[in-house]
């Protein structure tokens, strides 16, 4: 059997990945949107992954389905929102073990910075792999996570929070 | 921890949603029972393999991934009336079966072979030779042996009634334990 072994079970995908995958999703979308863009992700995996070759990075792969909801909340998002100076309400009720203060951060960068920390920092990607999802060179990629890791030591934790 | 509760609601949802979606190819769960811990997986046709601890479950998901389909989830729901079927029967309440089986991982003499064990009635057994008459092939005994080797559907299928003609107990996929086990249970009630 060990000879014609193929692709793991789905199930071990998603106990192997679903908490990263989760972790991403929050960083993206934010908390509220977190749920359903993990969803929709594991769940056109599932459909896809018949067709998946067999020695395919299958994280990348995860990250790349999820990127692709991700970028479809944003727009969404983007028609719905009203023009404003505040900083979008995107996560939602303070929840228990969440750092809001965090998310906030996140939510305020550049998109394309926002993807590529997530990418990079939370699903270890390698800068080729992101530039791969996020369109680009990988210099650009790897230029996008330095900006937004820079930029989120600039505005966390915010001034004046103890920790 | 607050992570794991909320991926552990996640892959409910996912199961939801697969079986929605008609993309639940094989359903698993294992139960726990007097001859350990059974795994049960199903397609959407019915029951499809029933696999005992010591053929080492991991292993067993991963040849069902490579034969019947890599769409496999933890979904217990699916298996409901072979577990409850599985609970009455090791309490001798139930003597047969009743559960759609999907009989895809059988093929050829080996599974003629296995449609006839049911015929074997409970609480009796049957000769390695007497199942090759029985299958329309009397020559065919180590065939039947090797039928009952490699039941996709042990217990459900009750190749543990095919014992030796001198009357030893003969082997068992799950070992020579559980033979002896079940047995015992159907002699008991």
């Amino acid at each position: 059997m060990d000879a014609m072994s193929g692709k793991q079970p789905f199930e071990a995908v998603v106990r192997q990945h679903g908490p990263t995958v989760l972790r991403v999703c929050r960083a993206v979308v934010g908390f509220t949107d977190a749920d359903d863009a993990w969803s929709e992700t594991f769940l056109s995996a599932l459909k896809a992954y018949p067709d998946l070759p067999a020695e395919a990075n299958v994280e990348a792969w995860l990250v790349t389905i999820a990127h692709r909801r991700a970028v479809d909340v944003v727009r969404a998002r983007a028609r719905r929102a009203i023009p404003t100076d505040e900083v979008p309400d995107v996560v939602g009720p303070p929840e228990p073990d969440h750092d809001d203060d965090l998310a906030a951060a996140l939510a305020r960068l550049p998109d394309k910075q926002r993807y590529a920390v997530a990418y990079h920092h939370l699903a270890g990607l390698p800068h080729a792999e992101v530039a791969a999802i996020l369109g680009g060179s990988t210099d650009a990629a790897r230029r996008a996570t330095a900006d937004g890791l820079a930029a989120l030591r600039r505005t966390y934790p915010p001034k004046g929070a103890s920790r | 921890m607050t992570e794991d509760h909320d991926i552990t609601a996640l892959q409910a949802r996912l199961v939801a949603a697969a079986e929605r979606d008609g993309v639940l190819d094989v359903a698993y769960r294992t139960v726990d029972g007097p001859v350990g811990a059974l795994l049960l997986a199903a397609t959407e046709l019915g029951l499809v393999r029933v696999a005992f601890a010591v053929e080492d479950h991991d292993a067993v998901l991963q040849g069902l991934a490579d034969r019947v389909s890599p769409r496999i989830l933890h979904a217990p729901r699916r298996l409901d009336a072979a577990t409850q079927q599985l609970d009455e029967y090791f309490t001798g309440a139930r003597t047969t079966f009743d559960l759609p089986l999907d009989w895809r991982l059988s093929g050829g003499f080996r599974s003629t072979v296995l449609h006839h064990l049911p015929e074997i009635a409970y609480g009796h057994t049957a000769s390695y030779a007497a199942v090759a008459q029985l299958a329309g092939n009397p020559k065919a005994v180590r065939a039947v042996g090797s039928a009952c080797a490699t039941n996709p559907l042990p217990v459900v299928v009750p190749c543990h009634r095919v014992v030796r003609s001198d009357g030893a107990m003969g082997g068992y996929l799950g070992g020579v334990e559980a033979k002896r086990t079940l047995l015992a249970l159907e002699a008991a009630a």
